[in-house]
């Protein structure tokens, strides 16, 4: 903070060694980059087939990410001694021309046409782009945009005074309170908005690609459902699972298996797996809850990948990497099925109602079995919280060892958090084979766990209605940027870092327990 | 009897890849207390800097093997050791003294971001290396079709005499250099190392870059001793060798080295004798039961938990 104490005599010499300090961040900037990029980047490797390896040199673009990133620690750098302006205004510029022009013509264009050429035609100007991948600009183009943001928040930093721990504090606490009351309000409004998508969704922009559309929102529901599944386990037990999505399998391949062999349907066979789930958490969660931290998520990762290993290995069990196909699809109890053509002795639904049958129908009611199905989660885990059991989850999340002073037994404890996270995974595991119809190793890697973990710490664990965003944050998201399905995962990864960087507590972070002892409001001094 | 020293041969190798990985874990979790998540891509970056180094002597012309794997090492060992450091700075550093689990997220995060950086640029198909040193001694059976021939290929030895140095150089580092002590005192207490004058930030950043160096000639071995590369080898190479670290006890460096070559063994074996399908099971199977039943590993020391 010194140097906003240096910012008021701002003389030429102050400007100029702030040059010269500038200079060199960008040079060492400039050698970090050029090393980063110089073979990863400058050699493209290729194998055709029947040939041996051989590469094509993009030293272009290595020059333009050594200049682009350089300049941008430059202005940084400037920054940093009082010298804001090049760090506002250039990133604001660079992040509308080169992430603008982008979005727009990634909003506007057919991505078959997208070519990199014609990419930047849309508003009828040719502008020329550091790199050929319009994407890559994009991503140089947020670069831009955090090069404004850190010069922004500064500059407020400077006109208000720096933080001090009370400020900050008290900041934090606004902002807990506001997640709370986020998630009181919010929660109720997005439960009625969920149960109203078939009456929005005809006067919806996406009218014409109803069954797309709800398709992807089961899928964001399927990954609700795990997120609070997984909330239990990691947000009020605060244990740390990265091998969930083993549990997410053994529901799948419960049902897979035992609707393919026996014939049983999928409301039979559901607490079938939701129950040989939980017995899996409980039987991996026996020997290792002893284990803290890191180590339970080491573990827990390696528990994973097993589970996946042997379902590609055991192959007359589980077909191995075939995978298990026809499984039966969903149908409403016995009732009716969602099939077009009802198989003998049952009803469809649409002659069950005396409607046309329509693709929708089935895509509509897988949707509302998700989301009652993640309401049932939701409802289970919120009761569950007023409860002992729930109480004590939260209390050994917070402090193990003066649970144990207090008698309350933490190995059994995290036994039931695992036990129930698993069951839910199991159900929605195996609402996602009938889904599917098929399912297969590939379903289940730990790409899926990283993913459900992302979703609960971004949701600010513990937080049901942030894990709720969240989830539509990161599945929804990469839905509606299929276009981009190239850089998905990169940007996922980046954005990844970023959001812990910015808020390592997440969304809507109010990480407390739900019950405290009536302390706070005698403590803040006249408050 | 031959069936079971070619095992042998095979595992030590394997064994001295993983023990280079692992010494990456084990010292940053020794110092920052972390499991840096992206390491094991940081070793798959290793093996494409070595790849395409090999690539460029092929087409300017060094074909002298010696000079070619001299280019390789020093390629792979310098541009690698700028990703572990730009690794810790961008995804780490920012989030020191926040929660356990702001740096494991973010880790994990780094981890997608480089597999699929790499997978962008380098495209996603697995990348066949010519290899470069072939042959070697034939110890047992005669060399005969008929029966079960003993190899020890040159490369096989190349692989174990250049860990057994960079070890021995390792550890002499970390036992008598200026940066080996304020690595050990950062390790025991970061915030009193910083009030006696040692630069934690750029400690934490050098054990970083070592790591990365490490993990980059674990990668150029691997790339010639298996010659294939991809964007994905760096996952399960990763959890292995945090297998090994945790084995030999996280924290301890000779631990990692240990962990590593017997993790080594036992996959060279399960796979001899039992079946190659199951060998990362093994690897799995076995990283849970030394947690449950030797939590501090083999060499490590008990943690000790303050109230």
């Amino acid at each position: 903070m010194t140097d906003i104490a240096t910012r008021a005599p701002v003389g030429a010499q102050v400007r100029r060694s702030a040059m010269i300090e500038a200079g060199k961040e960008a040079a060492a900037t400039a050698l970090i980059v050029f090393l980063l990029s110089f073979f990863m980047v400058g050699f493209k490797t290729e194998a055709n087939q029947g040939q041996p390896l051989g590469y094509v040199t993009q030293f272009v673009d290595v020059a333009w990410a050594c200049v682009l990133v350089s300049v941008g620690r430059f202005a940084i750098a400037l920054d940093r001694h009082g010298v804001s302006k090049p760090a506002l205004i250039g990133g604001l510029l660079s992040f509308i021309y080169l992430a603008g022009i982008g979005v727009i013509g990634v909003a506007e264009q057919d991505p078959d046409s997208a070519a990199a050429t014609g990419f930047y035609n849309v508003l009828g100007i040719n502008v020329p782009m550091p790199f050929e991948q319009p994407m890559v600009n994009v991503i140089f183009g947020f670069g831009g945009l955090t090069m404004f943001g850190i010069a922004y928040r500064r500059l407020r930093v400077a006109r208000h005074g720096a933080l001090t721990v009370e400020v900050r504090e008290a900041t934090e606490e606004r902002r807990a309170q506001w997640a709370r009351r986020m998630s009181g309000t919010l929660g109720p409004i997005l439960i009625v908005l969920a149960i109203c998508v078939p009456i929005f969704m005809p006067i919806s922009p996406w009218s014409n690609a109803t069954r797309q559309v709800v398709d992807s929102l089961v899928l964001v529901l399927t990954y609700v459902m795990l997120g609070w599944g997984l909330n239990i386990v990691v947000g009020l037990a605060g244990l740390l699972d990265l091998g969930y999505v083993a549990f997410y399998a053994v529901g799948a391949y419960t049902y897979g298996l035992i609707s393919t062999s026996f014939g049983l349907n999928f409301w039979e066979c559901m607490p079938l797996a939701g129950a040989l789930a939980a017995t899996f958490g409980l039987l991996l969660g026996f020997p290792v809850l002893r284990l803290r931290g890191d180590y339970l998520a080491i573990v827990t990762l390696g528990f994973g990948e097993m589970i996946r290993l042997i379902l590609i290995n055991w192959k007359d069990f589980t077909h191995g990497p075939d995978g298990i196909t026809n499984i039966p699809k969903i149908d409403f109890f016995g009732v009716f099925t969602m099939e077009r053509h009802a198989p003998e002795g049952h009803v469809t639904f649409a002659e069950f109602f005396g409607m046309d049958y329509s693709p929708t129908q089935r895509v509509y009611f897988l949707y509302y079995v998700i989301l009652v199905l993640a309401l049932i989660t939701n409802f289970v885990t919120i009761r569950l919280r007023k409860l002992p059991i729930g109480r004590a989850w939260e209390a050994l999340r917070e402090d193990e060892t003066a649970c144990r002073a207090l008698g309350i037994n933490p190995t059994n404890t995290k036994l039931t958090a695992f036990a129930m996270g698993a069951m839910f995974a199991g159900f929605a595991g195996s609402f996602f084979a009938t889904r599917q119809g098929f399912i297969s190793p590939e379903s289940f890697v730990f790409l899926e766990s990283a993913q459900i973990l992302a979703i609960v710490v971004l949701g600010g664990m513990g937080s049901q209605v942030g894990v709720a965003l969240a989830a539509i944050l990161l599945v929804g998201l990469p839905e509606v940027m299929r276009e981009l399905a190239l850089y998905r995962m990169l940007i996922y990864g980046i954005a990844m870092v970023l959001i812990m960087i910015w808020r390592p507590r997440g969304l809507l972070a109010h990480r407390e327990p739900t019950i405290l002892l009536r302390r706070r409001t005698g403590n803040g001094a006249g408050k | 009897m031959e069936y079971f020293l070619q095992q042998l041969i095979n595992g030590l190798t394997l064994g001295a890849v993983y023990g280079l990985i692992a010494i990456g874990y084990t010292m940053v979790y020794g110092i920052i207390g972390m499991v840096n998540f992206a390491h094991g891509d940081v070793y798959m970056i290793g093996a494409f800097q070595a790849m395409i180094m090999l690539l460029i002597c092929g087409v300017i012309g060094i074909s002298w093997v010696p000079l070619q794997l001299a280019l390789m090492l020093i390629a792979a060992v310098v541009l690698t050791a700028a990703y572990g450091w730009a690794v810790e700075r961008i995804a780490y550093r920012p989030l020191r003294g926040s929660s356990r689990l702001a740096p494991l997220i973010s880790a994990i995060g780094m981890s997608i971001l480089l597999e699929n950086y790499v997978q962008l640029l380098q495209g996603p198909r697995p990348k066949p290396v010519e290899p470069v040193i072939r042959g070697g001694f034939t110890l047992m059976g005669g060399g005969g079709t008929d029966t079960f021939n003993v190899q020890l290929g040159y490369l096989q030895i190349i692989i174990v005499l250049l860990t057994v140095l960079l070890m021995a150089a390792f550890a002499y580092l970390i036992a008598k250099s200026p940066l080996g002590r304020s690595q050990r005192a950062c390790e025991q207490d970061m915030k009193m190392a910083s009030l006696l004058g040692v630069n934690v930030d750029r400690t934490i950043s050098l054990t970083f870059v070592m790591g990365a160096a490490l993990a980059a000639v674990a990668g150029m071995m691997v790339t010639l001793y298996w010659g294939v590369n991809d964007f994905f080898m760096g996952f399960v190479a990763g959890i292995k060798a945090f297998t090994a670290a945790v084995l030999g006890g996280i924290g301890s460096l000779p631990g990692a080295m240990l962990g590593g070559v017997l993790i080594g063994l036992i996959e060279a074996f399960w796979s001899g004798y039992f079946s190659a399908e199951y060998k990362d099971v093994a690897a799995f199977a076995i990283l849970v039961m030394v947690l449950i039943f030797r939590p501090t590993g083999l060499l490590g020391r008990p943690e000790i938990e303050k109230v």
